[in-house]
């Protein structure tokens, strides 16, 4: 049996290229599927572990009752000192509690590609904690803003997909004008921020107190006990997430949306290629005709006929989403891109196209694959002899 | 029978296969009279397929002169020719012949698509040309559900329905069996007779060539006359 | 039987083939369909905005809030008919479902939108009302509210002066749009400002947009550099544009939807270019004698061609009407779901471009059988050559 069909395959097989037309449908079908799909999936993970990057389990943000996100939050001054003292932070090496007060303000930059629309990106004011909380923020240009001047530093991936944050450059903000000094990296979503000084945000802005506040939990305990210490305050309303809670709920909502734009476009693709396949066994297999009639005069079963063409289906499938991978990386792999967070600033990211997503389109053009070829491939073996030998 | 319906005056065929000149006919002449029933017969390679399809303007001359109905058809464009049969000639091969996606019916009206017909008169000839064949039963029918003499008669009807002055046949009963075949001829005989249409039939068969009123032999390109 | 009848009958040549044919041409146009209207959406969305009013925002974010006593300024700039303003509630319904709230001044902004239609007893009412709340017919529709209803609404940004994020409202007014293109916005509530910006926890007299109506005549370009001047340098730099180009910025924010689309469909046809091409050469390739027979009924050449690019474009064109059927049907349902928040019409500007794109992919896969057809020459054809 086995014997039967690999003989039967191999002919098969080698009988392709005369039939390039119809199979080259089948591998580029594919190929589009699978590249669309991964593309698409692409850029939800890039999104999503860029914010989620910057989530750790054992920090903790702090923002006002039933504000969501840290533009719509603010504490006045009191309220901030109070968060800062709570129970449950941890202390740092001087004892002091590991709490950044951090303060939100809009910006606004100009987009690389299109100099006439302006896009806004988050401006932090921090003081030092920010960056004793952020191991993974390093600087790699320039240096860092002194306290008290109008002085920035700003992620690598602003500078890219924006124009005007070089080192040296000056932004204007509400009618005062900042430099910028350093370029820092932090592989997540503080790298689409440019940050400065926090006091000289409050008195340029006028504003007192913070956006947020960011602390290092105490200990495994130290969530449940910090969130207890600022729920029985009276005087205050806050909502304490952990870090790595708040970002993922910060990509819920474009995973769901481009999540579903994924969904719909590569159903209606792959219920396309299904077709398309379909099309092309069934013309494979009658060319086919008087060769499968001759094989089966000589002896060959049935079923060996049907594993042979289910096999070139699957061959060409796999041809198909193995290029179609290629192409995606190729041309979207660490391609970098920006849109609206949660803020309504801009969250820069790179499509990312992993060996898992790679492996996820595979599935999907060999499942494709096995359904155009099952049919044609029952018909081929199922062909009475007589009316295949007639076609000579 | 006097006035010429056919008329091939020196008329030479030369192909080229690749490298090579083939020159398959070589100054042939000949007359067919109005009402003749000419059978043209002669080995294989011998050129007679070829005068058939300039006879039917299939093709031209590559030198001489070819003339049916008084009208000289080897200076006509190939947009001029196709008119021109559409008027004057009707074709029955050995294969092909019927469109697989029509019906008997559907089939002979294809001819009548090209002229100014209403559909109601187009049917009425179709039906006419159905008769005459003796086929009327099997209108409704597509090609796969009629045996291969049904199929042939409805290709002369088809043949007939534009009521052309020249029937022009190749091989039409080559793949039939004997009695089948004998049928379709005497219904050429019938054409010819009694309908006065003039046939020009190439065949390999003697007793096929026995129908027609004379038979001409083709040899290498060239014509030996012989009388029926 | 006529020419056309003869050109379909052969579509049906190998119906397996034609029918997988015409289902991937139906995938492509519904994917097309779909995919062309959420662009249209996002990237003209604006279209049917005229341009007789001016949005002013704080220069760096709209998300940061003006100071109401701008107003008389902007008021005294030649060429402002009329100032409204309006602010962001952040409103939510139930627990989780975002509302379009905005807290504006009754008067004002009922003049500066003629575009809204609402019974004028029900703008006083609002207008006369402090807790009132009126609300467009989409969203009211959507969660069955009547006049007369107090609606609990809550905001995401602003408490009230106890602290609760939960407000409530009186419905007195449902308005509906002038036309069509309004009527798909009437899934904005409006409250009172004055109440709200006392009402709640943060009030201060501040507001997210000023909408300037223009005068009849009025040289946008000129208010807006001069109300861009007044307050350039200052703690409250504005940046005014049309409404329309305002609408559009926003889009332009969430990155370059029309590049994606076009890279999808872009993979999409010319798949399908391949498929149905593909299905043409075949088909011309098995009928080569039987197109030959035809020339020698006579008909021309050019028929025989015209024959080929008419079974490509019936081809094409049954299956890209459907496609565009089914997707305008499948937008229907996703808009009708979501109670207007996803506007996805399938209109009149995608038909027509899916229609061009019918005719061009029916000349494209059918134009190369066609010549073949045109060309082959009958006596190598019936000769099996």
């Amino acid at each position: 049996m086995l014997r039967q069909v690999r003989a039967i395959t191999g002919i098969n097989i080698l009988s392709i290229p005369e039939r390039w037309a119809p199979s080259l449908v089948i591998v580029i079908g594919l190929a589009g599927v699978v590249a669309v799909f991964t593309a698409l999936l692409a850029m939800i993970s890039g999104f999503a572990s860029t914010l989620e990057a910057a989530g750790r389990a054992d920090e903790a943000i702090i923002i006002r009752g039933g504000s969501e996100t840290e533009l719509n939050s603010g504490f006045d001054r009191d309220s901030t000192e109070l968060i800062k003292q709570a129970a449950g932070i941890r202390p740092g090496a001087d004892g002091k509690p590991l709490a950044s007060a951090e303060m939100m303000v809009v910006a606004e930059l100009v987009r690389k590609e299109d100099l006439h629309s302006g896009a806004n990106v988050t401006l932090r004011g921090v003081d030092a904690t920010a960056f004793d909380l952020r191991p993974q923020l390093k600087m790699v240009e320039g240096r860092k803003f002194t306290p008290g001047l109008r002085e920035l530093i700003v992620g690598r991936s602003v500078q890219h997909q924006f124009s005007g944050a070089e080192i040296g450059h000056k932004v204007r903000m509400r009618g005062s004008e900042w430099t910028v000094v350093g370029t820092f990296q932090s592989g997540d979503a503080y790298e689409s921020e440019l940050w400065t000084d926090i006091n000289i945000a409050r008195t340029t802005f006028g504003r007192t107190g913070s956006s947020s506040v960011l602390v290092a939990l105490d200990g495994t305990g130290g969530f449940d006990t910090l969130k207890a210490a600022l729920a029985a305050d009276p005087r205050l309303t806050v909502d304490v997430v952990r870090q790595q809670e708040y970002f993922s709920s910060q990509t819920r909502q474009f995973r769901q949306s481009i999540g579903v734009l994924a969904g719909v476009v590569t159903t209606i693709m792959a219920l396309g290629a299904v077709f398309a396949a379909l099309n092309s066994m069934y013309a494979a297999v009658a060319t086919r005709g008087k060769e499968i009639a001759t094989l089966r005069a000589i002896g060959f079963g049935g079923f060996p006929v049907l594993v042979s063409v289910m096999i070139e289906a699957l061959l060409l499938a796999l041809l198909g989403g193995l290029l179609g991978a290629v192409i995606a990386y190729v041309l979207f792999n660490g391609l970098t891109v920006s849109t609206l967070g949660r803020n309504f600033t801009q969250v820069v990211f790179s499509f990312k196209v992993t060996p898992e997503l790679v492996a996820r389109g595979l599935v999907i053009s060999v499942i494709i694959g096995m359904i155009g070829g099952l049919l044609p491939a029952i018909r081929a073996a199922r062909l009475p002899v007589t009316t295949g030998l007639r076609e000579l | 029978m006097s006035e010429s319906m056919v008329q091939v005056r020196n008329v030479t065929k030369t192909y080229e296969r690749g490298k090579q000149k083939v020159e398959v006919l070589q100054g042939l002449t000949l007359e067919i009279p109005k009402g003749d029933f000419v059978a043209l017969m002669g080995p294989s390679g011998s050129g007679k397929t070829t005068l058939l399809n300039l006879i039917g303007g299939l093709d031209q001359p590559t030198a001489g002169e070819v003339a049916v109905g008084g009208k000289r058809i080897d200076t006509l464009s190939s947009g001029e020719l196709a008119h021109w049969r559409a008027r004057n000639v009707g074709f029955v091969f050995q294969f092909y012949n019927l469109m697989p996606v029509l019906t008997a019916e559907g089939n002979v009206e294809l001819p009548l698509l090209l002229t100014r017909l209403s559909g109601a008169q187009r049917r009425k000839n179709v039906a006419v040309a159905l008769e005459v064949v003796g086929l009327s039963d099997r209108a409704r029918h597509k090609p796969r559900e009629l045996s291969g003499g049904q199929e042939q008669r409805v290709a002369i009807a088809r043949a007939l329905v534009s009521d052309p002055q020249l029937l022009v046949c190749d091989e039409p009963t080559g793949d039939l069996d004997r009695r089948t075949a004998d049928e379709i001829l005497g219904l050429l005989q019938v054409l010819n007779r009694e309908h006065g249409k003039t046939i020009v039939m190439v065949t390999h068969d003697p007793k096929a060539a026995g129908f027609a009123r004379r038979t001409l032999h083709l040899e290498k390109g060239q014509l030996l006359e012989q009388a029926a | 039987m006529t020419r056309a009848g003869f050109v379909i009958a052969n579509l049906f040549r190998k119906k397996t083939r034609t029918i997988l044919t015409l289902l991937s041409v139906i995938m492509s146009f519904l994917l097309f369909g779909l995919l062309q209207s959420v662009n249209h959406i996002f990237n003209a969305g604006a279209d049917f905005i005229g341009a007789t009013r001016l949005v002013t925002q704080a220069r760096v974010s709209f998300t940061q809030p003006l100071p109401l006593s701008m107003k008389p300024k902007l008021e005294s700039v030649p060429g402002v008919a009329r100032v409204t303003h309006s602010q962001w509630f952040g409103g939510v319904w139930q627990t989780n479902t975002p509302l379009f709230v905005f807290a504006l001044d009754a008067q004002s902004y009922h003049d500066t939108y003629p575009e809204w239609v609402m019974p004028e007893e029900q703008w006083r009412q609002f207008a006369q009302t402090r807790t009132a709340m009126v609300a467009g017919r989409q969203v009211a529709d959507k969660y069955g509210w009547k006049i007369g209803q107090k609606i609990p609404i809550s905001s995401n940004i602003y408490p009230q002066k106890n602290g609760s994020k939960a407000w409530a409202f009186d419905l007195v007014g449902i308005f509906d749009g002038k036309d069509e293109n309004w009527q798909r916005q009437t899934n904005q509530i409006f409250i009172n400002h004055d109440y709200f910006d006392e009402a709640n926890l943060f009030g201060k007299g501040r507001t997210n947009f000023f909408v300037l109506k223009l005068a009849p005549g009025a040289d946008a370009a000129a208010v807006t550099r001069i109300v861009d001047g007044m307050f350039e340098n200052s703690p409250d730099e504005t940046k005014t544009q049309t409404e329309k180009e305002f609408n559009l910025s926003f889009v332009k924010q969430i990155g370059d939807i029309g590049l994606i689309v076009r890279w999808i469909l872009f993979a999409v046809f010319f798949t399908l270019l391949l498929v149905v091409g593909n299905t043409m050469a075949q088909s011309v390739r098995e009928r080569v004698p039987e197109l030959a027979v035809l020339k020698t009924l006579g008909f021309t050449d050019g028929s025989v061609l015209g024959f080929v690019l008419a079974e490509a474009l019936a081809l094409c064109l049954v299956g890209g009407l459907i496609g565009l059927a089914l997707a305008t049907l499948m937008g229907n349902l996703v808009e009708k779901g979501s109670g207007g928040q996803f506007q996805l019409r399938v209109d009149t500007w995608v038909w027509s471009v899916g229609i061009a794109t019918i005719l061009v992919m029916s000349v494209a896969v059918g134009l190369l059988p066609a010549l073949r057809a045109r060309r082959l020459k009958i006596v190598d054809a019936l000769a099996g050559r």
